[in-house]
């Protein structure tokens, strides 16, 4: 099947239970969003994966580019002052 | 007639209903209108599949002959079963397949919901694990003929000749025996002749969601199944499915 006759794609975010962030699992072809719902709950959740599912038109996230790579996450590369376990703490702080 | 004879018909009833159903639902294995379809449809089969499972278990302990799941569904002849017609019914085009799926799980949902309060604690429990799975393939099929139904010209052309294609089938699964009356009057089973409302309320809305026609409610049905009565493709269903297990008796995998 060549891929400009198939229903537009949709990513899907899998909750593992209540309470815990939804991560992407992957994607599905859809026509609607209740058959993406649908699809994502027949791949995804087959195997008590999850309690909770998202589906987004994978055409409605924005996402850097490979080329802003340099610019975007080098400059983080050499700020170890930017992790909390850069400082060391006082000794009389009990709770952090 | 006692109450086990007429137990174990009414439980090979519906173990048959999905055992058939679900062998063809699983021809469209690998030939599905695209992967999630694919994919989708023959979860459906074993969802079936495995409520037919249950249930042949069920009815070998009924009977108590050590008769186990596979006698049942691969040692017995066409005319012993008892499935309702529409479940034998070729698949045709997706829109048929649709449709059919639409008029069973409707009625499965409806029987597995009433069924949940028989006082026989072993089919209130299977009932209770398949109405989970029952109203999963109502709202997955419900959704089709909506999107086929209120889709293209030509969806909707092959949406509405389905149903009414498979209408006069859909009587035949309501059909009573005179050896369900003991079982009703008891609680073990529901009248199905009062399922029917719920049944036709269910359908009305989604065909009529879908802005296709409904079947006149009076036409012509086709009955008999629970006497053996059944159509052609039966017998050529039930020669494949059995085909293995009658070239190689007792052969492991």
């Amino acid at each position: 099947m060549s891929t400009d006759n198939q229903f537009p794609l949709w990513e899907v975010f899998v909750q593992a239970k209540s309470g815990t962030p939804h991560k992407h699992c992957g994607s599905v072809h859809a026509a609607d969003k209740e058959m993406a719902l649908q699809n994502a709950r027949d791949l995804y959740t087959r195997r008590n994966e999850g309690n909770n599912i998202w589906v987004v038109l994978s055409s409605a996230i924005t996402s850097s580019s490979p080329e802003d790579m340099g610019a975007f996450f080098e400059p983080s590369n050499d700020k170890p002052y930017r992790h909390p376990t850069f400082y060391e703490l006082p000794e009389g702080v009990k709770f952090m | 007639m006692s109450k086990q004879t007429a137990l174990l018909e009414f439980i090979l009833r519906h173990a048959d209903n999905n055992l058939i159903l679900g062998h063809r639902l699983s021809e469209w294995c690998s030939r599905g209108p695209f992967l999630e379809e694919d994919i989708a449809t023959t979860n459906i089969a074993l969802d079936n599949i495995g409520q037919a499972r249950l249930l042949y278990t069920y009815a070998g302990e009924v009977e108590g002959k050590g008769r186990t799941e596979d006698d049942f569904a691969y040692w017995r002849t066409h005319e012993q079963f008892t499935n309702a017609i529409i479940t034998e019914l070729p698949n045709g085009d997706f829109g048929v397949t649709t449709a059919r799926q639409l008029f069973f799980s409707a009625y499965a949902y409806v029987l597995n919901e009433a069924l949940q309060k028989s006082t026989d604690a072993t089919l209130a429990a299977y009932a209770t694990k398949a109405s989970k799975e029952t109203q999963y393939h109502l709202r997955h099929c419900s959704e089709w003929v909506v999107r086929l139904g209120d889709g293209t010209e030509e969806s909707k052309r092959r949406m509405q000749s389905a149903i009414d294609e498979l209408w006069p089938y859909t009587n035949d699964l309501f059909a009573v025996t005179s050896n369900d009356t003991t079982l009703i009057q008891d609680g073990t089973i529901p009248d199905l002749k009062s399922l029917k409302a719920k049944w036709i309320e269910i359908v009305t809305e989604v065909i009529t969601r879908a802005t296709l026609i409904m079947p006149d409610l009076n036409a012509f049905q086709h009955e008999g199944s629970r006497i053996g009565k059944h159509t052609e493709h039966l017998s050529y269903l039930i020669g494949e499915m059995q085909s293995v297990t009658r070239a190689y008796p007792g052969a492991k995998w």
